[in-house]
């Protein structure tokens, strides 16, 4: 944090630091409060031709509303929706109310594409929330390279990737696997390990490093590694190889429907996970998947997130409660969820401090910032883009909520080009 | 011969003046470069829709598969692209540079030998339409040389659509899986992501169109072109004369693959990904309804049908992010019901004669037999 602090040295100021300085005194003047408008004039908020107007900046929510993915993404808008009417009444930012245009993705990345390109070329949004799966994320990439937008993107996801025009609110693979890893050998006292996911790049990239950490760093041994198409529904031979190499750990990365086939089956092929073995240890399943899934088949599986619904601290019971306001008591919060609300509450952050909407400005100021409101806690942006994020272990019971077993003491440093695991 | 089938009647003159107008003057004058590089990605459906209507609207052979075409082409010209895109300086990140990101991500150490070859522009523009055409003639040749045809076939087709889709992610390590082939940049050292860039990729492409356009017209109205009707309609007879009907089919379908390869390529190039969603049996159908849509007897009619079916989709999707598809779902219901030949039905039994009232005299009545075959 010492390079934020950091501040010129009065004595040898040049007449121009100086004047910079004293403009940043109205800013101190009204902290604590909202910040007025009429402080930051259109013209010097505004420099690039954004949506910004003397009362109003427009931002873009670019999410699967339709097709496959929906049923994962709508979580994410109404997190997006919450946290920018948690802004607007708190005050706006500058002084300015956040006006959402709201695309669809249908599912379909190229889709993303063009409503990414419309988002930034026509309707000039001053950032934007969105994009879920990796496909669709990599398809809207360069889009936002080129027209200089800002993609605040709230998946977990595989790493590999460190855009500046991205913020990933999500976990790089090396946050969510490290940990888990290392404390189910140490409380667990797990030996073997059967991996297996979903055949995408996620799931085989998050095992790439599973694998590395697991043989490498740890010296165990791992019995089994396969992959299924997605949407796959048959499991039975690879529930029967786990059941033949008995390893201690099951370690799925699998996604989408093909997790309610998964565990129904492993359930009826008598693997029970309330016992003290086989430990299963998941990635890839929070609450939202448990709705799918049902609770009473996956009672007892662990999942390694950054986030549980069930956390108790005051921000997240704040966050639990304002979003169940919103959209209905049956609501349930996942990891990503949680991540998604993070995005324009760093973006207001980031846009504050920088005292300007404009995308270069923007992208000096967003490393460093930390939002202390998080429902995860606290977190602080990295100079590569990713949060720094505490790793969680958690439980799941029969309700279909997760009972947090296990946190990492400090943040852990998100790292997307991970040395040693690639 | 010649004075009994002119190339295009004084009627089919106009419309291609009127199109040609419409994309090459109309459109640029009037529209951003964002919406006209949105129109582009649209016209390079229109290519499929054309191949569509000769395949379908007279040959009778109904494929479902025409994205696995489209996606031939465009993955050939992807690997061109991500090949230059994938310089040892631009990838000295990774552990094997030189290679696409997706190959290092997925452990491979080196190119995969049937990489090498698209190194090399000439043969990456052959490969476009070759990879797909042959592709199309061992479908065809397998199948109607053994008399599969009509609902088999579409079948048929649509298996192949999901086989290629499920390969294409399952060897994501030499194909980019899921994700597809993202990221290109230049074309021989020209800057394919600019405004500037994206605008004359659409003037390429409409001329590419129009030019496809005429080709097919020169298929459609050649003894060719009378022979797949007739196949169409009684292909017991068209044998019995003593035709090889297996071979006409297995012109046509291998035809409408080129076409439907051309668009790919010029996907790829417009839009700057390629991907297996455009493989897969969903766009496949999608294509077969612009085809449905413009009129399957009709080459312009394809090419508004993908125009305004695609347009549609933007303005809908646009307006009501959570609803569009039921809009766009009423009007693919409205026009089948209400027009069973399409939009082109609608114009030639409605417009046209309305205008040939005004100008009695200057030859619009005349219209080709042909075309006026009603639906099925």
């Amino acid at each position: 944090m010492t390079k934020d602090t950091k501040s010129p040295n009065l004595y040898t100021m040049n007449r121009r630091q100086l004047l910079a300085g004293m403009s940043a005194i109205p800013l101190l003047a009204t902290m604590g409060g909202p910040l007025r408008a009429s402080d930051f004039p259109t013209a010097e908020v505004n420099k690039t031709g954004l949506a910004v107007t003397d009362d109003k900046v427009t931002v873009g929510i670019l999410h699967s509303v339709t097709g496959t993915m929906a049923i994962s993404e709508t979580g994410s808008v109404e997190a997006e929706k919450l946290a920018i009417k948690q802004i607007n009444e708190s005050g706006g930012v500058l002084g300015r109310q956040i006006e959402v245009i709201q695309e669809d993705g249908a599912s379909d990345w190229p889709t993303f594409a063009e409503k990414a390109k419309k988002l930034l070329v026509q309707d000039k949004v001053a950032s934007v929330m969105g994009c879920w799966t990796s496909a669709s994320r990599k398809a809207v990439l360069p889009v936002f390279e080129q027209y200089n937008g800002m993609l605040f993107y709230p998946t977990f996801y595989e790493g590999l990737e460190e855009s500046p025009n991205v913020i990933y609110t999500g976990q790089e693979a090396t946050q969510q696997i490290i940990a888990g890893l290392d404390w189910v050998a140490k409380e667990k006292g797990a030996k073997s390990f059967y991996l297996l996911g979903s055949d995408y790049i996620w799931p085989r990239t998050s095992n790439k490093i599973a694998r590395k950490h697991i043989e490498d760093k740890l010296g165990l041994k791992v019995v089994g590694e396969e992959y299924y198409p997605l949407g796959h529904t048959q499991f039975n031979s690879v529930i029967n190889k786990i059941k033949l190499k008995k390893p201690d750990v099951i370690y799925a990365i699998v996604v989408g429907g093909s997790n309610v086939a998964f565990y129904k089956q492993l359930k009826a092929a008598g693997i029970d996970m309330t016992k003290e073995k086989p430990v299963l240890l998941t990635i890839s399943v929070t609450e939202d998947e448990i709705l799918g899934i049902g609770g009473e088949n996956i009672v007892g599986a662990y999942a390694c997130m950054k986030y549980f619904q069930s956390l108790e601290n005051d921000n997240n019971k704040e966050f639990v409660a304002a979003f169940k306001e919103m959209w209905g008591d049956d609501s349930v919060i996942g990891d990503v969820t949680q991540a998604a609300y993070l995005g324009p509450w760093l973006w207001k952050l980031a846009v504050e401090k920088a005292g300007s909407f404009d995308i270069d400005p923007l992208k000096e100021s967003l490393p460093g910032i930390e939002f202390t409101k998080a429902p995860e806690g606290y977190v602080r942006i990295h100079e590569n883009h990713h949060l720094w994020s505490k790793t969680r272990v958690g439980r799941a019971k029969d309700d279909g909520q997760y009972e947090v077993v296990y946190e990492t003491a400090d943040l852990v440093e998100p790292d997307p080009f991970p040395e040693g695991y690639q | 011969m010649n004075f009994a089938n002119p190339f295009f009647t004084r009627r089919e003159w106009a419309a291609f003046a009127i199109l040609a107008v419409l994309l090459i003057l109309v459109f640029p004058a009037s529209v951003d470069a964002f919406r006209l590089n949105l129109i582009g990605k649209y016209l390079t459906y229109a290519f499929v829709a054309l191949g569509l209507v000769l395949c379908w609207g007279y040959g009778g052979i109904l494929s479902l598969g025409q994205g696995v075409f489209f996606g031939l082409g465009g993955y050939c010209m992807a690997m061109f692209l991500k090949l230059e895109a994938s310089s040892p300086e631009n990838t000295a990140i990774q552990s094997t540079p030189g290679i696409p990101d997706f190959m290092d991500w997925n452990q491979l150490t080196s190119l995969p030998w049937w990489w090498e070859p698209f190194h090399s522009l000439p043969f990456t523009l052959v490969a476009v339409v070759a990879v797909p055409v042959i592709f199309a003639f061992i479908i065809a040749f397998a199948m109607f040389t053994r008399r599969v045809g009509g609902v088999y076939f579409a079948i048929i087709t649509q298996a192949i659509a999901a086989i290629l889709t499920i390969l294409i992610i399952g060897q994501q390590g030499y194909t980019g899986g899921v994700n597809g082939i993202t990221d290109l940049r230049t074309m021989l050292g020209w800057d394919i992501r600019t405004d500037e860039a994206k605008t004359i990729l659409y003037f390429v492409n409409a001329c590419l169109l129009l030019g496809c356009l005429l080709i097919a017209q020169l298929v459609k109205i050649t003894k060719f072109g009378r022979l797949m009707i007739a196949i169409r309609d009684k292909e017991d007879r068209v044998r019995f004369s003593g035709y090889n009907v297996a071979g006409f089919k297995i012109f046509i379908f291998c035809f409408a693959a080129a076409l439907a390869s051309v668009g790919g390529a010029m996907f790829t190039l417009q839009v700057g990904f390629m991907s297996p969603s455009f493989v897969g049996i969903v766009p496949s159908i999608e294509m077969v309804i612009f085809a449905a849509v413009g009129g399957r007897l009709s080459l312009f009619g394809a090419i508004y049908g993908a125009l305004i079916v695609n347009g549609a989709k933007t303005a809908f999707s646009e307006s009501f992010p959570e609803l569009w598809l039921f809009a766009m779902g009423g009007l693919f219901i409205a026009v089948v019901m209400a027009f069973p030949n399409g939009l082109a039905g609608l114009v030639r039994s409605h417009v046209e004669p309305l205008i040939g009232r005004l100008f009695s005299g200057l030859g619009w009545g005349r219209t080709a037999a042909a075309d006026a075959t009603p639906a099925e």
